[in-house]
């Protein structure tokens, strides 16, 4: 079963426990400015939004790069980096429509997520469950499932 | 080491920056952030110098944990000499700026003596510089975060800045950082802005790294977040209600103080509870609160971000005021409200507002206005005095007026910008400041809870009620249930309390955590991270060491144990009705028992056995 990373806004804090996991993780210190999930805060709004790449079956990145630093991990869909092809000419930061792999200056090369392997750090760390990792063709259920219990006559009606 | 073992020593006057090494020594001995910064001020001032003079120093510090993943590890505090209280500052403040500060690669900045003209500081990673801030001079915090945001076009720098009342000498300014934090109480904004310093702007993209023992830091980091979530005020609480939570908690045990103290118990509690903030409004149909949110790696968010009714009479032709922002706390509900007698909710939370865009305390800010309010009362303050505010108990649009007076500087602003206890001087009344070394008090009746009393009076920095939280054990059970009204065992308790919080203090960590966790949920996180043991006896004793150099610290800057008091009001006025009701505080029982537990003379002066025994002599 292939999964997917489902973010839900509504659920964040804003707390950034996900870039720290997620920075620890691939560089074994806490970064939030390396991090490859970013939590965005709408302040006059009162809002915040994880967001990270979404892993298009038809990666843009991927079909781009035109050194083939781009490939699919087979297990879990995610499109991953591999360094030593990478030669940091930002080709795919221009053609991803998402903004979701980025140049790093420290390295000369860019970076997305890779989905730990089919482990996010990210998901594990979330306190609010505003990040999960879940079955790739359930990921609009929670909603459904809202709209679902409206439906139910009990819920509908004032007895 | 988890340290990144870097000072940076900003001299305001000769406009240099030059980085050192962190005294290790002094580290393994008192930690980090609230401890260390303190260790600093003790060793290179004189106790008595005067707070807004260039002679006094400016510390912003973090703890070993601040920017790692343990839950709420983004804390940072300002240490210096108070002008609000002439005893030991330290405030500690979220949000993210101490986060940035780690990744920077600083452990604390060091600001001494005073620039010729206003400045800013700019730090990027390694690059430290002060530049100019006549423009940012006269403006709002809010104003200043903006310009300086849009002159380095980078979103992702993070500010601390003071306001106009800080500029202006308001006793009890702020630091504000991310827009509404705060290193609220004591004025360690005052003294920022004596410094001609008006904020600083920091982006750190290093990394935290280099933990003691890694695979052990995460072990414990998820055992404390998971103690977090399953706790009832850390899991639910606090998330759901924020501190707000303790409105009508604490007015239901007749622990609420109201109309400068003269009441216990407010009639309006309910209507500026937690609760209300989640009501939806009559007018517009939306709720006050819009959402919780966290502080930098905080698990349990307790932070409110509200939205004021826009047509409501306070913000109806300011549409500056119509976004969401940081809402009412419970500390700040209670002073603005119960203790001014206003139980306007959408009032209370535009007064908020503009405390966050200018950076005052609004602890110390309502509690001022209600002893004036009183004073109004009682005819020694008039409406010439006020400037034509009819200054009584439960007008919103006198708070209101008062709180725009500050921040604009009017002549009676200026005044209530000095204090309750100034104040309650100028116009004859002293009796009538509900404050100890001045600071005034939060949210808590001394007379309906025994414990906390006496952890007001003998606070290193004036009425707090972050110095010792009593309530925890009195009111809500933890770590064990202790008989509000009863004043058997609270030295005892007061001095437990005392001790560990200082220590979370100096770790990084919020002091909301210990709702949950106890010393020996800190101390393994403490372990892991640093080097050296930081065993829980060994933090416990750290804690009782910082507390002791405060104290000494306060002595030698003049204090004696006839500060360690509370108004008479709170001795000798009995509760008029209530659960509480025919109670006084019995500071006079417990006080000489704290000092004995404490190891200090009947003075209050540390003994030499105890100054030996913590290695501080």
């Amino acid at each position: 079963m292939q999964k997917s990373l489902h973010l839900d806004p509504a659920k964040c804090t804003g707390c950034l426990q996900c870039e720290m996991a997620c920075s620890y993780e691939k560089l074994g210190e806490f970064n939030p400015s390396r991090s490859v999930i970013k939590v965005f805060t709408f302040h006059e709004e009162g809002r915040f939004a994880p967001y990270t790449c979404t892993q298009c079956d038809e990666a843009w990145c991927l079909r781009a790069c035109p050194v083939d630093a781009i490939t699919m991990d087979m297990s879990t869909g995610a499109k991953i980096v591999i360094d030593d092809k990478c030669v940091g000419c930002k080709v795919c930061t221009i053609s991803c429509p998402f903004g979701t792999i980025n140049y790093v200056q420290e390295t000369g090369k860019v970076a997305k997520c890779d989905l730990c392997g089919g482990d996010p750090e990210c998901a594990k760390a979330c306190p609010t469950e505003a990040i999960t990792y879940i079955d790739a063709n359930a990921t609009g259920y929670d909603r459904m499932k809202a709209f679902a219990e409206k439906s139910l006559p009990s819920a509908n009606t004032s007895a | 080491m988890s340290w990144t073992r870097k000072v940076l020593r900003v001299n305001l006057t000769e406009g240099t920056c030059t980085p050192e090494p962190l005294n290790m020594e002094w580290a393994n001995n008192y930690l980090g952030q609230r401890g260390l910064a303190t260790k600093y001020l003790v060793e290179e001032t004189d106790p008595n110098v005067d707070p807004l003079s260039p002679e006094n120093i400016f510390i912003m510090a973090t703890g070993p944990l601040t920017g790692t993943m343990a839950s709420t590890a983004g804390r940072y505090s300002c240490i210096t000499k108070s002008p609000l209280t002439g005893a030991i500052a330290c405030s500690n403040s979220g949000g993210f700026i101490g986060n940035e500060f780690k990744n920077a690669g600083l452990d604390m900045i060091i600001f001494e003596g005073k620039a010729a003209s206003p400045v800013y500081l700019y730090i990027e990673n390694d690059l430290a510089e002060l530049k100019p801030a006549d423009d940012l001079w006269g403006k709002s915090a809010w104003e200043a975060d903006e310009m300086l945001h849009a002159k380095h076009q980078d979103p992702n720098l993070k500010i601390a800045v003071v306001g106009r009342p800080a500029e202006e000498g308001c006793l009890y300014a702020a630091v504000m950082n991310d827009l509404h934090r705060a290193a609220g109480r004591s004025g360690v904004g005052t003294v920022m802005a004596s410094k001609n310093l008006k904020a600083v702007a920091v982006r750190g993209t290093k990394g935290v790294k280099g933990l003691e023992n890694p695979d052990e830091f995460m072990k414990t980091v998820t055992d404390g977040k998971k103690v977090l979530a399953d706790n009832a005020v850390t899991g639910e609480g606090l998330p759901a209600y924020g501190t707000q939570v303790l409105m009508n908690v604490i007015n239901g045990v007749g622990g609420l103080p109201a109309r400068n103290m003269r009441d216990v118990g407010f009639e309006g509690a309910e209507n500026i509870s937690g609760e209300a903030m989640h009501e939806p409004r009559t007018s517009d149909g939306k709720p006050n609160l819009t959402t919780n949110g966290a502080c930098f790696g905080c698990t349990i968010a307790c932070g409110r971000i509200s939205t004021i009714d826009q047509t409501h009479f306070s913000v109806k032709d300011k549409p500056q005021y119509h976004g969401a922002s940081g809402g009412l706390e419970y500390e700040a509900a209670w002073s603005l409200g119960a203790d001014t007698g206003v139980d306007d909710l959408d009032a209370l939370t535009y007064v908020q507002f503009v405390c966050n865009e200018d950076g005052i305390d609004p602890i110390s800010l309502g509690c001022t206005i209600a002893a004036a309010m009183e004073l109004f009362e009682d005819g020694k303050i008039d409406l010439a005095e006020t400037g034509g505010i009819d200054l009584r108990f439960g007008s919103a649009e006198a708070l209101i007026a008062v709180t725009e007076g500050v921040i604009a500087g009017t002549p009676f602003g200026k005044i209530i910008g000095m204090g309750s206890k100034r104040v309650c001087e100028k116009y004859g009344a002293p009796e009538l400041s509900m404050s100890v070394k001045g600071q005034e008090f939060p949210a808590y009746d001394p007379r309906g809870i025994q414990g906390i009393g006496l952890a007001y009076a003998t606070s290193n920095r004036g009425a707090c009620h972050l110095r010792g939280y009593t309530i925890a054990s009195e009111i809500l059970g933890i770590p064990v249930k202790t008989e509000q009204t009863e004043s058997d065992g609270k030295p005892e308790l007061v001095k437990a309390f005392q001790d560990a919080t200082a220590l979370v203090d100096s770790a990084g960590l919020c002091i909301f955590t210990t709702f949950a966790w106890g010393m020996e949920d800190i101390a393994p996180q403490i372990d892991a991270a640093c080097e050296g043991d930081w065993s829980v006896d060994k933090c416990l004793e750290a804690g009782e060491r910082i507390w002791n150099m405060e104290r000494q610290y306060n002595n030698a800057a003049g204090f004696t144990s006839d500060d360690d008091t509370l108004p008479k009001r709170l001795l000798k006025e009995a509760i008029k009705s209530g659960p509480t009701k025919g109670q006084v505080n019995r500071l006079g029982e417990m006080l000489p028992i704290y000092y004995e537990v404490r190891g200090w003379t009947p003075e209050g002066v540390p003994t030499t056995e105890t100054l030996e025994r913590l290695n501080l002599s």
